[in-house]
């Protein structure tokens, strides 16, 4: 290809978030010579978002907090899905990394006494996310974003070249990646400016590409978050694990339209806001989960005590996590006790003072006031469930992040197996920096110890150019051509409908031919104009990576018959202990005669790792029960309690 | 630095590279407005306050109250107005030296060198730019970088010396109680007066480099309790600055015009107490 | 409740371009974003737009609206009458690339130009201790999200683009203050932000303030106050005299 530019580092960093930035750091201050690659510009990436805060033991708050109470904390919310050496991993370091931050420049909100403050939220037990005010990512995301620069501004001191060994290719998509004998080479990708095509040499790939929410249509993600790496990951042969997990976030905005699905920060209901139905009833009372019982407040008169005096009061069931909350509020619209528009009310004006409101939510207030009309200090919010967080993702090594293919490194929220099958909220930022780093060092590690780098073929390149490519070209005589828009828009609908909150057998297998009907169509797209900043390309290109994680999601939704966290079956309502050791895989085998635009995608279930003993003993066998089979908890010092069923009801 | 002969058509928003939109600016609201009257505002002061200043007239009444203008009187000239100069006279009495030749030059420097009405009049006079987003007509530009806008950064030392003003004309205001031979007296133009320095006051303390002096320049506020609660006290006065710079103009003017409407006669102050 | 509006959206490049006349749908609630991916979806496909978030929190859909540099995602069709025209440009202050997105690397060549954060040295993560009165200067600042609407509309650079050079823009003066002001930075960029940043350019006309869609009050709390600093560093009064002498004369 005569208009396509090469560079060649040791590291290419797929991502600019939270994630991707971290890896890069570490990476560079391993002396590779390390590049980021962007959809968007530096520091918009969807960290950017995150607004409540990063979930970290300190105990800056609470002096009890200790990473295994963080540890368990982040298993139950997952409902023991998790895999354990990562929830270990994160509750152990994630202090150390909020930390770091602050010698790098970061400046959150303090204590009285000059720490870190730390705000509750669900699933947590205690005050434990560092945040400043609501728009923690923001902070997260630049502080990051400055260090890179302090790096560059070092090389720039020692070589007279900011971009000596670490480079940032802003608006630039990677679309491909390039392999040798199954291990990384490189990647291929267009700069969105001016869409001329450019290949990377790297023997590491880091993706850190964020998640899948823009293939539903209320979501609280940005246009960036089509799945890209997990489908990167896929046609490079790595697998995917949990795709059935998707988050809905409880609360959205919901009205106006234009705005739907734009996140409410949990912050609301951390710092007091409840949840109410139309009959003004704080609904959240009655939707205590077995699992749960005894862990929440039963009154609202504890639980109003509990912000205040939390040693001898239990928390509010506003609180619980995530999934349970979004299930509540879907319940309760859908039997007819919903607001207006089709949602709850979050009501933190008739529990806190105006002022008080105004700084420690001054985000929400703005985005109330500015885009639906609505001043928070003055009446109660109307929220709904929207798409937020998918918990699936490539399948890595805990402690190093590569994946199956050598030289393929993933973390961040294209990561999976952190989380389980519910992230607590605040866990994705300190998994972000935990993980980040360690794919930085994992890849350093694997730079170093390469022998012979693989080569990129100049015959991949060209198959690659060729699909980026593609959508420019016209169909077949005849044949109708179609609008990227209008298939994105009927993705997002019938993800939404099918493959929503709650699921059915019937409606994943409609959503799998619906799927299959799509595919056939994106063949037909033709885009219009030049490849100079063209929206329409870019959609049509990202358009093949929703489609094929889209069918993870469908196809291992279709195949777990339980429910649990963010994977709601109607047909199977209970959690079974049976499928809490088995864990969904994804890939793809790339057959003869299969469709080269969107690969299938096929799942198979495997058996987890079982739990280490001693992480094991942290948790009361009395709980462990109601999640594992009986033969599973042979291990457990405390054995099994005499007498009981074996677990799982809920 | 020189600029550059250049086509005066492709400077500014029409440099080469830019979006070649062709009207300089798409603002359809009424942006001229604010510069306008800003300008008028300004001028009105201006012209009230020399005619004032050199009228040597009415600036004293009813054997108390001295008008800011004339404040401290310190000209030869005070003695037509037994009881004005509170401070002693030894300016000569020259029409083209007002009495109050002592402050009123750093009044008038201290507010032009005010960081609200450089602002004001950048924006109203220089046009630099007249309202956000559309073009100004000059080549070139430095800001205050270079000789005579440099001198800009030297209004902490009006700030100084307006402080010391200040605190004259609160005495003016307090000496007004006193009536040479009804003692204590309360009139109307007490009132006038009190009103008048208390906003004075709002308007000086509240200047940035008050603001920067109180604390501003701290690095760990929890150091200095003291000097952090102060700056908070100027920071939240600060807010308002812009607010203070027009009301006073207008409260001097009123004020001036009230001592002068008495001292010619034209009104009569009205005892509330004594 | 909806209605066709009229919209003027600027579409060209470096070489050209023309404002074009759009009569689209317009509905309840919508920002002008909404409405310029309705245009993208059904009568402009490859419109450019620069978007993200569109909830006013990553500063990427920067352009002007009826001339004013504005958020797109948070510009709500409701302050306009229906029969108004709706005028849609890029960013004038910088580049343009295609339609309504523009090349911001001047911003990215400023910020690497600011001496970074730098910590005392010898403390250990963790051992960190500074009040919430200590820090709040600078979180304001960091509440920025680059969007870089105060650089565009500043007429520094807006008018003069031969003062790109040497001029950082209120957000990089900014940061200097949010450094200056950060209680555990070490560095001294206060005579650096006069002679290499050119705050002294910036004549505090407060069009940074007025534009800035995260209220931050960048002239009165940032750039004043760090003239301020660079007043106590530099202008002594005599100092000044002798460097304002010296300067005219060469
Ligand atoms: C509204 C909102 C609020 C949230 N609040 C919180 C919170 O309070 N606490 C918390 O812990 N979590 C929160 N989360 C979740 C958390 O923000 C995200 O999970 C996290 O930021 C993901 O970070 P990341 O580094 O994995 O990816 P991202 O930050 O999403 O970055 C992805 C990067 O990959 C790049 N990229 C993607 N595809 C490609 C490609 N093909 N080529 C090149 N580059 C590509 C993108 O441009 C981007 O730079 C929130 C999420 C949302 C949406
Ligand atoms: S106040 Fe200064 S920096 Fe801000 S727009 Fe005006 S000249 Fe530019
Ligand atoms: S200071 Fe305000 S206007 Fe300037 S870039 Fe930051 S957020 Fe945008
Ligand atoms: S008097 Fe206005 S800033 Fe000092
Ligand atoms: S799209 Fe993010 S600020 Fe508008």
């Amino acid at each position: 290809m005569t208009d396509t530019e090469r560079h060649e580092y040791d590291v290419l960093v797929i991502g600019a978030g939270g994630a991707g930035l971290r890896a890069a750091i570490e990476a560079a201050e391993h002396g590779l010579r390390t590049a980021i690659v962007c959809k968007s510009l530096f520091g918009k990436a969807h960290t950017v978002m995150a607004e409540g805060g990063c979930a970290a033991a300190m105990g800056n708050v609470n002096e009890n907090d200790s990473w295994q109470v963080h540890f368990r904390d982040t298993m139950r919310g997952g409902k023991f899905l998790n895999n354990w050496r990562m929830a270990e991993l994160h509750a152990k370091e994630a202090p150390d990394r909020v930390w770091e931050l602050e010698t790098y420049g970061a400046l959150f909100d303090r204590t009285k006494d000059g720490r870190i403050s730390q705000r509750h939220f669900g699933g947590h037990s205690y005050a434990r996310l560092a945040h400043v005010g609501d728009r923690t990512g923001l902070e997260l995301i630049r502080t990051l974003q400055q260090r890179i620069v302090a790096l560059q501004q070092e090389d720039y001191a020692e070589t007279g070249d900011y971009e000596a060994r670490l480079r940032v290719f802003a608006e630039c998509t990677v679309t491909e990646l390039l392999t040798e004998g199954g291990a990384i080479a490189g990647a291929l990708g267009y700069w969105r400016e001016s869409g001329r095509l450019l290949v990377f040499s790297a023997p590491a790939v880091v993706l850190a590409t964020g998640g899948i929410g823009k293939s539903f249509q209320v979501t609280s993600n940005s246009w960036e978050y089509t799945g890209d790496g997990h489908a990167l990951a896929l046609r490079a042969g790595a697998e995917l694990i949990d795709m059935e997990f998707v988050q809905f976030h409880p609360t959205g905005m919901v009205w106006p339209p234009s705005v739907k699905g734009i996140l409410v920060t949990e912050g609301v209901r951390g710092d007091g806001g409840v949840l109410k139905n139309a009959d003004g009833k704080r609904f959240m009372f009655d939707y205590v989960p077995a699992v749960f019982k005894g862990q929440y407040a039963e009154s609202e008169e504890e639980a109003d005590r509990w912000y205040a005096d939390q040693e001898n009061n239990r928390r509010t069931p506003d609180l619980l996590p995530r999934d349970e909350v979004a299930r509540a509020i879907n319940t309760e619209v859908k039997e007819g006790r919903g607001s207006p528009h089709g949602g709850v009310y979050l009501d933190i004006a008739s529990r806190m003072k105006p002022e008080e409101i105004k700084r420690r939510l001054p985000s929400m207030y703005h985005q109330f006031k500015e885009l639906a009309d609505v001043d928070i200090t003055a009446e109660p919010m109307e929220v709904g469930p929207t798409c937020h967080y998918v918990m699936g993702g490539i399948h890595v090594d805990p402690d190093t992040g590569q994946s199956r293919v050598p030289g393929l490194f993933a973390a961040g929220e294209c990561a999976g197996g952190m989380h389980g099958s519910n992230r607590l909220g605040g866990n994705s930022l300190s998994d972000l920096l935990v993980f980040g780093r360690r794919a930085g060092l994992g890849a350093a590690d694997y730079v170093a110890g390469l022998g012979r780098r693989p080569v990129v073929r100049d015959a991949e390149i060209d198959a690659a150019a060729e699909m980026t490519l593609a959508p420019f070209a016209p169909t077949a005589p005849g044949v109708a051509s179609e609008n990227p828009y209008t298939l994105h828009a009927e993705l997002q609908r019938m993800m939404n409908d099918l493959v929503g909150i709650i699921r059915t057998e019937a409606e994943m297998a409609a959503a799998l031919d619906r799927l299959g009907e799509l595919r056939e169509r994106l063949h037909d797209v033709v885009v219009e104009g030049h490849r100079q900043y063209n929206p329409g390309w870019h959609l049509a290109l990202d358009l093949r990576n929703m489609l094929m994680v889209s069918e993870a999601v469908a196809a291992s939704a279709l195949m777990r018959t339980e429910s649990r966290g963010g994977h709601t079956r109607e047909d199977h309502p209970g959690l079974d202990p049976q499928w809490r050791h088995r864990v969904l895989r994804s890939r793809c085998p790339r057959g003869p005669g299969d469709d080269a635009v969107v690969p299938r995608v096929v799942v198979e279930p495997a058996e987890r790792v079982p739990m280490r003993e001693d992480l094991l003993a942290l948790f009361d066998v009395a709980e462990l029960e109601k999640y594992y089979t009986t033969p599973e908890l042979a291990g457990h010092p405390a054995g099994h309690s005499a007498g009981s069923p074996q677990g799982g009801t809920a | 630095m020189t600029a550059p002969a250049r086509d005066v058509g492709s400077r500014g928003v029409d440099s080469p590279g830019r979006a070649a939109v062709g009207a300089r600016t798409l603002r359809t609201d009424r942006w001229w407005l604010p510069p306008a009257a800003t300008t008028i505002g300004i001028l009105i002061f201006l012209v009230y306050a020399t005619v004032r200043a050199f009228q040597q007239q009415y600036f004293f009444a009813d054997e108390r109250y001295l008008t800011p203008f004339y404040s401290p009187c310190v000209s030869y000239g005070c003695a037509s107005e037994p009881g004005s100069a509170h401070f002693g006279m030894f300016l000569p009495d020259h029409p083209l030296i007002p009495y109050a030749a002592l402050s009123l030059p750093f009044l008038l420097l201290f507010r032009l060198t005010c960081y609200y009405y450089r602002k004001a009049y950048y924006r109203s006079f220089a046009l630099a730019p007249a309202a956000c987003a559309v073009p100004e007509p000059h080549a070139t530009y430095h800001g205050e970088t270079r000789f005579p806008l440099i001198l800009q950064n030297s209004h902490r030392y009006f700030f100084y010396l307006a402080v010391v003003i200040s605190v004259i004309n609160t005495y003016d205001a307090i000496v007004a109680f006193r009536h040479p031979t009804d003692g204590f007296v309360v009139g109307v133009g007490n009132l006038v007066l009190l009103a008048n320095v208390t906003l004075l006051w709002c308007y000086t303390l509240s200047c940035h480099s008050c603001r920067h002096v109180m604390g501003g320049r701290l690095t760990h506020f929890s150091k200095h309790p003291v000097r952090y609660r102060l700056w908070t006290w100027v920071s939240a006065l600060n807010t308002r600055h812009a607010t203070f710079a027009w009301i006073t103009l207008g409260t001097l003017i009123l004020t001036d015009l009230y001592v002068a409407l008495v001292a010619s006669g034209t009104i009569t102050d009205l005892r509330l107490i004594g | 409740m909806s209605y066709t509006g009229q919209f003027r959206v600027w579409r060209g490049d470096a070489d050209g371009g023309a404002l074009a006349d759009f009569r689209v749908e317009v509905n309840e609630g919508e920002v002008v974003l909404d409405v310029l991916h309705r245009l993208q979806a059904t009568q402009a496909p490859d419109l450019a737009v620069r978007w993200n978030c569109k909830a006013g929190k990553c500063g990427s859909c920067s352009a002007e609206i009826n001339g004013k540099p504005r958020l797109l995602c948070m510009t709500r069709m409701s302050v306009f009458e229906h029969d108004e025209v709706v005028t849609v440009t890029p960013m004038r202050t910088f580049p343009v690339i295609r339609d309504l997105v523009t090349d911001v690397s001047y911003n990215y060549t400023k910020a690497r130009e600011i001496p970074s954060f730098t910590p005392p040295a010898g403390l250990a993560p963790g051992e960190y201790r500074m009040g919430q009165a200590d820090v709040g200067r600078s979180q304001e600042f960091r509440k920025c999200i680059e969007c870089f609407l105060c650089q565009d509309t500043c007429h520094v650079v807006r008018d003069h683009e031969e003062n790109k050079e040497s001029f950082a823009g209120p957000r990089f003066l900014m940061r200097i203050a949010e450094l200056e002001m950060h209680p555990l930075d070490v560095a001294d960029r206060v005579s650096a932000a006069q002679d290499e940043h050119g705050l002294g350019r910036c004549n505090i006309t407060k069009c940074c303030t007025d534009v800035c869609p995260e209220g931050i009050k960048i002239t009165d709390n940032a750039l004043i106050p760090m003239k301020e600093r660079v007043a106590d560093r530099r202008y002594d009064p005599l100092v000044w005299l002798g460097r304002t002498i010296s300067r005219r004369r060469d």
